[in-house]
């Protein structure tokens, strides 16, 4: 059984505009051990599905429909009180933004040690500076550093912080949102060392949230794909993002492939995806990546694809995954992108 | 196309040894001077894509700064068309201050949120009393907007920042520097803000206009593989010193200095390999600028440094951005920097016409191959 198991989650914000399906119908798993990434553009509901794990949404947003279970238990189901203790003890989450996520006015050590004695009250002081210097020291900070002001450190020493706070309390699922974004590249690589040699030494699940595809591809063993609300596409990274393997099925993972510089290979011009993802208050009939699709066909537009395996732990949601597996050129603009919405890709993509 | 063919035979633009100093903060009276920049010294041609390249705080933003005067120069010049801009005033200034557009990272904060997109380009327009009549500086605002992808521009025109996604707000900054017609762009960190998805898209248009207009490019990023998709030649910064410059396809697939090698190293590729890349983690992060090493300034970091049993010439003398002559890495002139195999950009100049030379200031720099 996996740690966790999430069917079928459906997550709807309530706007001025009306309900918003941020989280239409997903499903996952995550095993003891194991790195899952969750790749999308943003607004595609990626960090809306991670933080209804611990049920940490806003107030807005409500989980209509589907189900989560961490270690057997359903978390739909907690009661206020035993949230807080799978919160942080059991799931811990690695905010986006090191900057606003720390206290200004306490010292880091203060931080750390705050979920410990929260969780565990009859810590002692003596203890608790003992598991924070192990703490500081397992995410590459001098433990003499606990003094340290958040102001005193580099961003990429802040994103150790945090991370040190998330183990505190020795959880077994971290949630990670855009941990390295925004950090210098160097940085980016130590932090992504530090997640994954953790995951590897203390048999932590991570989730790890993220628009960039390279680092899912170098870090995470699985990957789910979103778009508009949906996963499009979910398998293991060595099937996906492996050269000689089948690769990407859906032609919305191909592109974001594309997107990104790959520095080893001859230099091409990263590509962009022209138009926008649909309006989620009235998302249309058929596949929602349809509009920016450049193999899309009539059935596309009107029967929305079920996620259907295409190999080994490996499915998409794709009425033409076939084509997009065969390695189909993907890279002609599609004919009719709406102007007003398409003006992103109009001089990137299309052909002038 | 024919903008570079009437070009000045000098370089655009010329930093000689650029040193920009602020005081220490710590302290009422403190004397101490840190340095940002720490001598400087790099040439843009017409029409050409130069990318620097650091982590932060390695002073790109300050050198920046200097080239478009908001910043004093505690040493060196910077020499715009051949001429120091150090004392230029007067209308001289105001000419400065159109031929050199910056655009800035943030999208959402170098917009006024009370001007329409109209109004925005328009503006840039007026403060330079250009544009003539009411008339032609209405056309030349539209024309404006529909090259930098914005159209219909009738319609966009009319839009609030607010109305306006992420990309189409940055090509609107870019439209507000381009209506000006300059002769270089600062772009400081331009795409870093946008979804992936966007990103293509501002760096095809800022190909676009090079190769329209003419106009050079300082392309400032942290990010050494967006630069590669859009530059000529590269610098790399570390702790205010250019450490390698060369052709970009050169410093990618032959990094002299071993602080970019490392930085080659981590660049995430959108691949999963069962024997994961070779990569150089540099333990810690620069020193600050308040703190420079002795001798090399990368040498407490320097993985090379340890492998050759740390040499004392590492600690005690600081070494010069010298030329590595181009042994082993194919005969001088046949390099095809600043070319894009997909044929992406007809007309991409530079590179090659201003002999692009691949220097590093590493004592070793030849045993990092």
């Amino acid at each position: 059984m996996s740690l966790l198991e999430i069917t079928d989650l459906r997550v709807q914000y309530t706007t001025p505009r009306g309900p918003v399906t941020a989280v239409d119908g997903a499903s996952l798993d995550v095993d003891t051990g194991q790195v899952l990434g969750l790749a999308g553009e943003s607004g595609c509901g990626k960090t809306t599905l991670a933080l209804a794990i611990p049920r940490l949404l806003a107030r807005e947003a409500t989980i209509r429909s589907g189900s989560i279970t961490f270690g057997g238990r359903d978390v739909l189901a907690m009661t206020d009180q035993e949230l807080r203790s799978v919160r942080w003890g059991k799931i811990a989450v690695v905010f986006q933004g090191a900057m606003n996520s720390l206290n200004p006015v306490h010292t880091i050590g203060d931080q750390i040690a705050e979920p410990i004695r929260a969780h565990e009250p009859k810590t002692t002081a003596a203890q608790a500076r003992e598991r924070v210097a192990e703490l500081l020291d397992s995410v590459g900070i001098d433990p003499g550093r606990s003094r340290s002001f958040p102001h005193e450190l580099s961003g990429g020493m802040r994103q150790r912080v945090l991370i040190a706070m998330a183990l505190a309390c020795r959880p077994q699922l971290i949630v990670a949102d855009e941990p390295v974004t925004a950090l210098d590249v160097m940085t980016q690589a130590q932090i992504l060392e530090v997640l994954r040699s953790l995951s590897d030494r203390l048999e932590l699940s991570m989730i790890l949230i993220s628009h960039d595809l390279s680092v899912i591809a170098e870090v995470c063993d699985s990957v789910n794909v979103m778009y508009a609300g949906k996963i499009v596409e979910t398998g293991p990274t060595s099937a996906i993002f492996a050269p000689g393997q089948v690769g990407p099925a859906h032609p919305y993972t191909a592109r974001l492939r594309h997107a990104f510089p790959d520095i080893r290979g001859e230099r091409t011009f990263i590509e962009a995806i022209p138009g926008h993802p649909p309006d989620l208050i009235a998302p249309p009939p058929g596949c929602r990546f349809a509009d920016r699709c450049t193999i899309a066909v009539d059935k596309c537009r009107t029967d929305e694809p079920a996620l259907e395996p295409v190999g080994a732990g490996h499915a998409a949601a794709c009425h033409r995954s076939a084509l997009v597996l065969g390695g189909a050129a993907l890279d002609a603009a599609p004919l009719d992108i709406p102007a007003a919405d398409g003006v992103d890709g109009q001089t990137a993509g299309g052909p002038s | 196309m024919t903008a570079h063919a009437t070009a000045p035979a000098g370089p655009l633009l010329t930093l000689q040894d650029l040193v920009v100093s602020y005081r220490s903060r710590r302290g009422p009276r403190s004397r101490r001077q840190i340095r940002a920049v720490d001598g400087v010294s790099f040439s843009l041609g017409t029409g050409e894509i130069l990318a620097l390249v650091g982590e932060s705080g390695c002073g790109k933003t300050s050198i920046v700064r200097a080239i478009a005067r908001l910043e004093e120069p505690a040493g060196g010049q910077v020499l715009f068309r051949g001429a120091s801009i150090a004392h230029v005033r007067g209308p001289a200034l105001r000419q400065l201050r159109r031929d050199i557009q910056v655009v800035f990272q943030d999208p959402f904060e170098s917009l006024d949120p009370r001007l329409t997109a109209f109004d925005t380009v328009a503006e840039s327009l007026l403060v330079h009393r250009l544009g003539g009549s009411r008339a032609g500086r209405r056309d030349q605002v539209l024309a404006m907007l529909e090259q930098v992808g914005l159209h219909p521009a009738e319609a966009i025109a009319r839009r609030y920042p607010h109305q306006l996604s992420g990309g189409q707000r940055q090509r609107l900054v870019i439209a507000g520097a381009m209506v000006l017609g300059p002769d270089l762009v600062i772009a400081d960190e331009p795409v870093s803000m946008l979804d992936v998805s966007l990103r293509a898209g501002i760096l095809r248009l800022m190909l676009d206009l090079r190769d329209s207009r003419g106009v050079s490019i300082l392309f400032v990023t942290h990010d050494l593989s967006l630069a590669w998709v859009v530059a000529d030649r590269v610098a790399v910064v570390y702790l205010g010193r250019i450490v390698e410059i060369g052709s970009m396809d050169e410093v990618i697939r032959a990094p002299l200095h071993p602080y970019t090698r490392a930085l080659v190293s981590v660049i995430p590729v959108p691949e999963t390999t069962t024997a994961r890349r070779e990569r150089i983690l540099l333990r810690g992060e620069a020193p600050s600028a308040s703190r420079i090493p002795g001798g090399c300034r990368f040498h407490p970091r320097c993985p090379l440094y340890r492998q050759l049993g740390e040499p004392e010439r590492c600690r005690t003398e600081d070494p010069a951005l010298v030329a590595v002559p181009p042994a082993g890495r194919g005969p001088a002139g046949t390099s095809k920097a600043g070319t894009h195999t997909d044929g992406a950009s007809p007309g991409r100049i530079g590179a090659d016409a201003a002999g692009p030379e691949h220097a590093a200031a590493c004592h070793f720099a030849k045993e990092s191959s």
